[in-house]
């Protein structure tokens, strides 16, 4: 046990602290940390303007693909729920598939790509709708669509697997004890049988949907690049990057850091609180 | 056919009727559809040759399937100063690594947590549970900082330690051990069983369908690892960079290479794809235990 929560503190327990305490210095990695109190959360709140562009951004995606991933991962495993065994293993496998393969997201950008050899382009520009190609992935006017749209198809992910798992482990008897108690059609089980049922999974998935939420940057730096134009797809966690892996700006980027911190925490406990009365 | 699948054919289900399994179904076949379009376009983007992939209109489907694009990307490799050989070894070698460290470190820790009555216990464990609540991003600074002053940096126990102490692993790994009897447990106490004892060889067979579900998840976030801005800040040496970041690599080289990109992705996407295939009813027996308790 020892050796595992020796790491744990070195790598998480300990870093949230620190993230903390230098979010209240000047450091550059070089010079020892400076104090300078407040200033970080200051400029951040007020002078930082990507910042705010970031921050809107963020809340964006948590609040749109945040709950719509977890609506689809839940609908989704209670659909799959009905086919036969063998046919739910092969649809698993598929829905599962693209939060697994690693890169395979970039093929959106071959799709949504700005010359009309992108499928996108070229579908639109042959059923004359458009008549030449539309720069997807450099007009701030699409990218945080498209970037939501490519977070979606990534989404159904571990909580995906748990709702799976949450219906396939549920006690058979209780639907027909149900039935028997004047539950007449599907809708009236799942409200009040199903997702009481759940409740436990609903309440690890939804953990698991918020904090990838509001974590979205891998997706958006290789589809739009880096930084986006016009910052249309900037995230808090591309800022993050941005002063802690290429200004060294580290107190700075530590502020941002626990600024994240506090939104998941926060957003996750509420969710927490709301899901302790689904179906009462 | 559609009957069968849904299984309507043998006896009327409860709560259940025609048309809505009907919508249902036509629902889960356009998603299914919107999920593996993208699948589609990159195996046979990655099968296709050079002239095909600059033909207007695109075709969805490649005609003239060849294997050109694999050939290229072992080219690309062959004039670097690195061999593709020595990438793919680190990120063998990595993902082997910290999976196994992993697996053995969380299980122990999580057997105590779930079974041994030691002090602090639940203090512990909502440590745990807590950390699940925020991305790793957040830690980002202060672990490359202590990886400096550890001395880990430029080595492959930048990437391995770290991984080690994955929170998710722990938590399923121990609420997986919950559902063991305590009797069976006792039994073996009884029978005169040391703790060491209990957990190899009781313990650890019981919980494999949870070892596998910690092999896939951890497994599936080393395979791609090296390729981002962490990877690529962790380690600077050429010769023990992975092999997403050669990859990613090829990839920034713009469109003329989408070919060979596609090739790229393909060969990456199926080692955690194929384990994925055969762990899968493990894994699900596994999540059934995730849960979070009020």
């Amino acid at each position: 046990m020892a050796p595992f929560f020796l790491l744990f503190f070195i790598f998480t327990a300990f870093p949230v602290l620190m993230a903390f305490a230098l979010s209240f210095t000047y450091y550059n990695v070089l010079e020892t940390p400076k104090w300078v109190g407040w200033d970080n959360y200051a400029t951040l709140f007020i002078k930082d303007d990507v910042f705010l562009i970031a921050l809107k951004n963020t809340l964006l995606f948590a609040l749109v693909t945040g709950p719509l991933s977890y609506i689809a991962c839940f609908l989704l495993a209670w659909l799959i729920n009905e086919l036969s065994p063998k046919i739910r293993a092969v649809v698993t496998l598929l829905f599962y598939a693209p939060s697994i393969s690693g890169n395979v997201y970039l093929i959106w950008q071959v799709g949504f790509s700005g010359d009309s050899f992108g499928y996108v382009n070229a579908f639109l520009i042959k059923w004359g709708f458009i008549l030449e190609p539309i720069q997807w992935l450099q007009d701030p006017k699409y990218m945080l669509a498209i970037v939501m749209v490519v977070q979606l198809w990534l989404s159904l992910g571990t909580a995906f697997l748990a709702f799976i798992a949450g219906l396939q482990s549920m006690d058979q008897t209780l639907v027909e004890a149900g039935a028997i108690d004047g539950v007449q059609n599907r809708w009236q089980e799942l409200w009040f049988i199903t997702l009481p049922t759940m409740r436990p999974q609903l309440m690890f998935g939804a953990v698991m949907q918020i904090t990838s939420s509001f974590a979205v940057a891998d997706v958006a730096t290789n589809m739009v690049g880096f930084p986006s134009p016009q910052y249309a797809a900037h995230t808090i966690v591309t800022h993050l990057n941005d002063y802690g892996s290429i200004r060294f700006e580290m107190g700075y980027a530590c502020a941002i850091a626990t600024v994240l911190f506090i939104m998941m925490l926060g957003t996750n406990i509420l969710v927490q609180k709301l899901l302790r009365k689904v179906g009462d | 056919m559609m009957r069968a699948v849904l299984r309507l054919g043998r006896e009327k289900k409860i709560n259940r009727s025609l048309p809505v399994d009907l919508a249902l179904f036509v629902i889960l076949a356009a998603v299914g559809a919107f999920m593996a379009v993208p699948f589609v376009f990159m195996i046979s983007t990655a099968l296709k040759s050079l002239d095909e992939l600059f033909l207007f209109p695109p075709t969805f489907i490649v005609r003239n399937p060849t294997f050109d694009n694999f050939y290229d990307l072992f080219l690309i490799f062959s004039n670097s100063w690195v061999p593709l050989t020595r990438y793919m070894f680190n990120t063998v070698f990595v993902s082997f690594a910290g999976t196994a460290g992993h697996v053995v470190l969380a299980s122990m820790a999580a057997y105590p947590l779930a079974k041994l009555k030691i002090p602090g216990r639940n203090f512990l464990f909502s440590l745990v549970v807590l950390s699940l609540m925020f991305a790793p991003q957040v830690t980002a600074i202060p672990n490359y900082l202590t990886v400096s002053w550890i001395g880990l940096l430029d080595s492959y126990g930048s990437l391995i330690l770290p991984a080690f102490a994955t929170s998710l692993g722990l938590f399923l790994m121990k609420q997986f051990m919950e559902q063991i009897p305590d009797s069976l447990l006792e039994a073996a106490k009884i029978d005169g069983a040391s703790e060491y004892r209990i957990f190899w060889q009781i313990v650890m067979p019981i919980v494999r369908p949870a070892w596998l579900t910690l092999i896939i998840f951890s497994f599936k976030g080393l395979w791609g690892t090296g390729g981002g801005s962490q990877g690529a800040s962790y380690i600077y040496s050429e010769q023990l960079k992975t092999m997403d970041y050669a990859f990613s690599q090829i990839i920034s080289g713009g469109f003329a290479r989408s070919g060979p990109m596609a090739a790229a992705t393909l060969i990456m996407m199926i080692v955690p794809i194929a384990i994925f295939v055969f762990t899968q009813s493990n894994v699900i027996q596994t999540m059934s235990t995730s849960g979070m308790k009020d």
